[in-house]
C-alpha cells in the first residue's frame, strides 16, 4: 500500500463577505516534501494556510490530511484534532510561559514530556534556555522556540506563515538555513507561506504561485523561472524587462531586432520578457545602439540602466569589469531565446 | 493580517445564551422605572416637570455640571501637563498625590469641607481673632461646586496625562521645523491632538457630577439626585419621572463620550522617544505652589479635619471598635459585588472582542448602561421592584422586608458592571488571537485554551476591574442607604447617619478607614496599569 500524501487540497474556496479570498485552489504534497505558497500580500495564501489548520472553514472544497478528510462533505474537524503545527509571523509564543513550558504545551501528560522538550531544544540549538521567558530571547531565538513548539507533538504537517518577515535582513539568511536544517532533520512535511521569492526558492522543493485567490503555476524554482506560464508569474519571480513585439511563428521583432522565441510558435502582438542577466553590453560591436542612464556597482556584478533610441528603458545585469558612465553610447544584444506572452489588451 | 475566528460557533452561541438573559436582567430596573414613570398621568407629569420648582432643579443640575466641568478642566489640564511635559520637581510624587482624591467618597469630602469652612469651622475659628464674625455660607452651590471639583478633577488629570504620553513627539518636532513657535505648536498641534483626551475626562466629570448624591446632599443643594431622594418618601411616581429625565441626561453625556472617543484607542502607540521636557526655570516655584494648593484643598485639608475629629473624639471617650462590624459588612458586600462583576464581565468581553457582531455590540452597550444610572436611580428602581415583589413574596413566604444582602449586591452589579468590563476588555484586546490559534493547533480544546492561555494573559485587566468595582462599591452611599437590610450598617451608612445627626467625631473613624482601604485598592489599580 502506498503511503497517503501529506495533504491533498481539492477546489478550496473561501469568501469574506463580498471578497473572494480563495478560488478553487487544488494541490497535493507528498510526505516529507516542502511546498511554498508564493504570492503578493492579499492573494489568499494565508487564508489557504488557515483553512488547512482549521482556523477558517472553507466555503467549498475538501482537505485531506495524511489520508484523513478534515474538511469536506459538510464536516469540518476542529483545529485541535488536526495534528497540524503552525508557526506564525509574530511567533505567538505564550508570554506567561517559559521556553520549556511553551514547547511542552502541545504534549500530553507523561514521563516522556521532559525528554521530548529536551530533544527539541537540542534540535533547535537552544539547550540551556528552558527557564527563559519569550521576552528574554532574540527574534531568531523566539523563532526557533516557535518552531520547536509546533514540532513537539509530531504533527503530520507543519505550516509556516511568513516566518522570517519579522527578522532583520542580516539575520534572515542564517535563520532560514537553520530552519531548513531543522525541518529536514525532523522529516516533517511543510508548507511555507511567503511573498518573498528568494525565501521560497531557497527553502521549498516546490513552489505554488498565487494571485488573486488562484494558483497560477506549481513547479520547481527552476521551472517557474525558466518556463513561467504567464507574464505575472515571470515578473513575480525575478526581474524582467517587458518589450512590445510582433511574433511571427518562431521569432519576434522588437526594438532590439529579430529575437528567437522559446515557447514557439506564436503570432501577433506579444509582450517580450527579457531577464536582465540575458542582455549583453558592449562599447562597440554587434547589437542595437543605446545610451547608458545610470550604473550601480555591487562588487560581484553591476546593474546598468540603458535607453534605446526610441526611449525604451532596459535594465541589464552584467559583470563588474567595465565602468559604464552615464551618457556613454553602448551596444545592446540579447543572449539566447526569449519568452513572450500574447498581449492581454491586443 | 489578524482575523477573528468564525462568527457562529458553539462557543459564541453559548456566550450569547449567557449574556442575553444577563443583559436583560441588567436592564430590568431601568425598564421598570420607565414603566412606573409612564403610569403618572401625562397631564400631571407635564405640569410637574414644568413647575418652577422642577425647572429650578434642572437648572441647578446643569449649572453645577457646567461649572464643575470647567473648573475640573482648569485644574486637571495644567496639572497633567506639568507632571508629564516639564521638569517639575517631584513629578512622581505629585502624580500620586493628585490622583488620590479620586478615592475619597464625596459625602466624606463634603463633611470635612463643612468642618473646615462652615460656621464654627476651623477657618472661622482661626479668623475670629482677626474680627471675622461670619464666613459666607458653605452650603448650596459653592460648597457643592468646590467639593465635586476637588474630587473629580483627577478624571481630567489622568485622561490628559494618558493623552500626553501617547502623543508622538515627532509631530511637535515636525511643527517646530516647519517654523512654528513653541506656543503655536502647543496650540495647533499638542492641544488639538489632546482634545479627545480632554473631552473624555471632562465628560467623565460631567457624568460624575450628575450622578453624585453625597456632596449635594450634605451641601443641601437641590439638584436631581437630592430631589429624587427627597421625593422618594412622598411620591414614587414623580421620583421615577425625575429619574428618567436624569438618566436621559446621563445617557446623552455617555453617547457624547462615545462619539468623541478617539478611534483605535486600544492600539497604544508608545513612541520610543521621550519628548524633551519644558524647563520651568523661574516658574518652578509657581508650579509647585499651584499643585500644593490643589493638594491642600483636595487631600490635606479633608484628611486633616477627619484626623482632628478622630483624635478629639477619642479623647472624649469615643472608641474605634464601633467601626469593626460596619467595616466587615462593607467589605463583604463590596467583595461579593466585585467578584460577581468580575465573573459576569467575562462573557460580555469575550463575545464583544472575539465574536464581533451587531448583537454582541448591542449587548456590550446594554451592559454599559450602568454608567448612566446614578446610584439614587438604581436604588429607587430596586425599591420599586422590591416593594412589588414583596407583595407576592409576603403571601408565599411570609417575608416582611425585601431588602437583603443579595439584592444589595445585585444592585451594585447593575451599577458597576461596566467598570469591570472596561479593564477586562482592555486586557483581552492585548491578547494576540494568534496565541489562542497556536494553542488550538497544538491540540487543546477551546475551553482549555481559554483557561491556559487567554485567562492568564488577560488576568491583570480582570483583576483591575474587580478592584475598581470593589473600590466604588465600598464608597457607594445611596444604593446602600436604600437597599441594605435593616441593621446592615456599613461604613458608608455609618458616616451618613453620624453626619445627619451632626456627630462629626463619630463619622471620622469610619471615614478614615474607608479612605485608607480605597487608597489601597487604587494603588493596586494604578500599579496594574503600568
Amino acid at each position: 500500500m502506498t503511503e497517503p500524501a501529506a495533504i491533498v487540497c481539492h477546489n478550496l474556496s473561501k469568501s469574506f463577505g463580498p471578497v473572494r479570498a480563495v478560488e478553487s485552489v487544488s494541490f497535493r504534497l507528498e510526505r516529507g516534501h516542502f511546498l511554498a505558497l508564493l504570492g503578493p500580500s492579499g492573494c489568499g495564501k494565508t487564508t489557504v494556510l488557515r483553512m488547512i489548520a482549521g482556523l477558517e472553514t472553507p466555503d467549498a472544497g475538501t482537505i485531506e490530511l495524511a489520508g484523513r478528510v478534515v474538511d469536506g462533505g459538510g464536516a469540518s474537524m476542529p483545529p485541535h484534532h488536526r495534528r497540524v503545527g503552525l508557526v506564525f509571523q509574530d511567533y505567538a509564543l505564550f508570554p506567561h510561559l517559559t521556553v520549556a513550558e511553551n514547547i511542552a504545551y502541545g504534549l500530553g501528560r507523561g514521563t516522556e514530556r521532559q525528554a521530548r522538550v529536551a530533544t527539541l531544544l537540542s534540535l533547535v540549538g537552544l539547550t540551556g534556555y528552558e527557564a527563559r521567558y519569550p521576552r528574554e530571547l532574540s527574534g531568531g531565538q523566539q523563532q526557533r522556540v516557535a518552531l520547536a513548539r509546533a514540532l513537539a507533538p509530531q504533527p503530520d504537517l507543519l505550516l509556516l506563515d511568513e516566518p522570517f518577515s519579522n527578522l532583520d535582513v542580516a539575520l534572515r539568511t542564517q535563520v532560514r538555513e537553520d530552519v531548513r536544517q531543522i525541518i529536514l532533520e525532523a522529516g516533517v512535511s511543510a508548507i511555507l507561506v511567503t511573498h518573498d521569492q528568494d525565501e521560497a526558492m531557497s527553502l521549498a522543493d516546490c513552489i505554488a504561485v498565487m494571485f488573486a485567490g488562484r494558483i497560477h503555476q506549481i513547479g520547481t524554482a527552476r521551472a517557474l523561472y525558466e518556463a513561467p506560464v504567464s507574464r505575472q508569474v515571470a515578473q513575480f519571480l525575478g526581474e524582467a524587462n517587458v518589450l512590445p513585439g510582433d511574433a511571427r511563428s518562431h521569432s519576434v521583432s522588437t526594438a532590439l531586432g529579430e529575437l528567437p522565441l522559446r515557447a514557439a510558435p506564436l503570432h501577433g502582438p506579444v509582450d517580450v520578457l527579457l531577464r536582465p542577466e540575458a542582455i549583453d553590453l558592449s562599447a562597440d560591436g554587434a547589437g542595437t545602439a543605446a545610451r547608458v542612464q545610470r550604473a550601480v556597482y555591487h562588487g560581484s556584478h553591476q546593474a546598468v540602466w540603458v535607453t534605446l533610441a526610441d526611449g525604451t528603458p532596459l535594465k541589464v545585469l552584467t559583470g563588474p569589469e567595465v565602468d559604464w558612465l552615464p551618457g556613454a553610447p553602448v551596444r545592446v544584444q540579447v543572449r539566447g531565446e526569449v519568452l513572450a506572452f500574447p498581449r492581454a489588451d491586443g | 493580517m489578524i482575523r477573528t475566528l468564525p462568527r457562529s460557533t458553539p462557543i459564541s452561541r453559548l456566550l450569547l445564551a449567557v449574556t442575553i438573559p444577563l443583559a436583560l436582567a441588567l436592564l430590568l430596573p431601568t425598564v421598570y422605572l420607565a414603566l412606573r414613570a409612564a403610569q403618572v398621568p401625562s397631564g400631571d407629569a407635564l405640569s410637574y416637570l414644568t413647575r418652577a420648582g422642577t425647572l429650578r432643579v434642572i437648572g441647578r443640575s446643569l449649572l453645577l455640571v457646567g461649572a464643575v466641568s470647567l473648573s475640573a478642566a482648569a485644574i486637571g489640564i495644567p496639572a497633567a501637563w506639568l507632571t508629564v511635559r516639564t521638569d517639575l520637581r517631584a513629578r512622581r510624587l505629585w502624580t500620586v498625590v493628585l490622583t488620590v482624591p479620586l478615592v475619597i467618597p464625596s459625602y466624606v469630602f463634603a463633611l470635612a469641607l463643612v468642618g473646615a469652612l462652615g460656621q464654627r469651622g476651623f477657618v472661622q475659628g482661626w479668623l475670629a481673632p482677626l474680627g471675622v464674625e461670619r464666613l459666607p455660607s458653605i452650603y448650596g452651590f459653592w460648597g457643592a461646586w468646590l467639593a465635586i471639583t476637588l474630587l473629580s478633577y483627577p478624571y481630567v488629570f489622568l485622561s490628559v496625562r494618558a493623552g500626553l504620553k501617547g502623543l508622538d513627539p515627532a509631530l511637535e518636532e515636525a511643527s517646530r521645523t516647519l517654523g512654528r513657535s513653541g506656543w503655536e505648536t502647543f496650540r495647533r498641534i499638542t492641544l488639538r491632538q489632546l482634545m479627545p483626551s480632554i473631552t473624555a475626562g471632562v465628560l467623565l466629570v460631567a457624568l460624575y457630577t450628575l450622578s453624585d448624591f453625597g456632596a449635594v446632599a450634605i451641601m443641601q443643594y437641590n439638584v436631581f439626585t437630592r430631589a429624587i431622594y427627597l421625593r422618594l418618601s412622598l411620591d414614587l411616581g414623580l421620583a421615577a419621572l425625575l429619574s428618567i429625565v436624569l438618566v436621559a441626561l446621563s445617557v446623552g453625556i455617555l453617547v457624547l463620550a462615545h462619539i468623541t472617543e478617539p478611534r483605535g484607542s486600544h492600539y497604544t502607540q508608545r513612541s520610543a522617544r521621550v519628548p524633551r521636557r519644558v524647563t520651568l526655570g523661574r516658574w518652578q516655584g509657581a508650579a509647585q505652589a499651584f499643585l500644593a494648593l490643589i493638594a491642600l484643598g483636595a487631600l490635606i485639608a479633608p484628611l486633616g479635619v477627619l484626623s482632628y475629629w478622630l483624635v478629639n473624639g477619642l479623647q472624649h471617650g469615643e472608641t474605634v471598635n464601633s467601626v469593626l462590624a460596619p467595616l466587615q459588612r462593607s467589605i463583604r458586600a463590596a467583595a461579593l459585588a466585585a467578584l460577581a462583576a468580575g465573573i459576569l464581565a467575562l462573557p460580555f468581553v469575550i463575545l464583544q472582542v472575539r465574536y464581533p457582531s451587531r448583537l454582541s455590540h448591542a449587548l456590550a452597550q446594554g451592559a454599559y448602561l450602568g454608567y448612566a444610572l446614578p446610584g439614587v436611580v438604581v436604588g429607587l428602581a430596586f425599591v420599586f421592584l422590591g416593594a412589588k415583589a414583596l407583595g407576592a413574596l409576603n403571601q408565599t413566604f411570609g417575608l416582611s422586608d425585601y431588602r437583603s444582602l443579595g439584592l444589595l449586591v445585585f444592585a451594585y452589579v447593575v451599577r458597576f458592571l461596566p467598570q469591570a468590563i472596561g479593564p477586562a476588555r482592555a486586557g483581552l484586546l492585548q491578547v494576540n488571537p494568534h496565541l489562542e490559534e497556536s494553542a488550538l493547533t497544538l491540540g487543546r480544546s477551546r475551553p482549555r485554551v481559554f483557561l491556559s492561555v487567554t485567562l492568564p494573559l488577560m488576568r491583570p485587566g480582570v483583576i483591575a476591574g474587580v478592584a475598581l468595582v470593589f473600590l466604588t462599591a465600598m464608597k457607594e452611599l445611596p444604593i446602600t442607604l436604600l437597599l441594605a437590610p435593616t441593621g446592615y450598617t456599613t461604613l458608608a451608612t455609618q458616616i451618613w447617619s453620624a453626619s445627619s445627626e451632626a456627630f462629626y467625631a463619630r463619622a471620622a473613624a469610619p471615614a478614615l478607614v474607608l479612605v485608607l482601604i480605597s487608597a489601597l485598592s487604587l494603588v493596586y489599580i494604578l500599579d496594574s496599569d503600568d
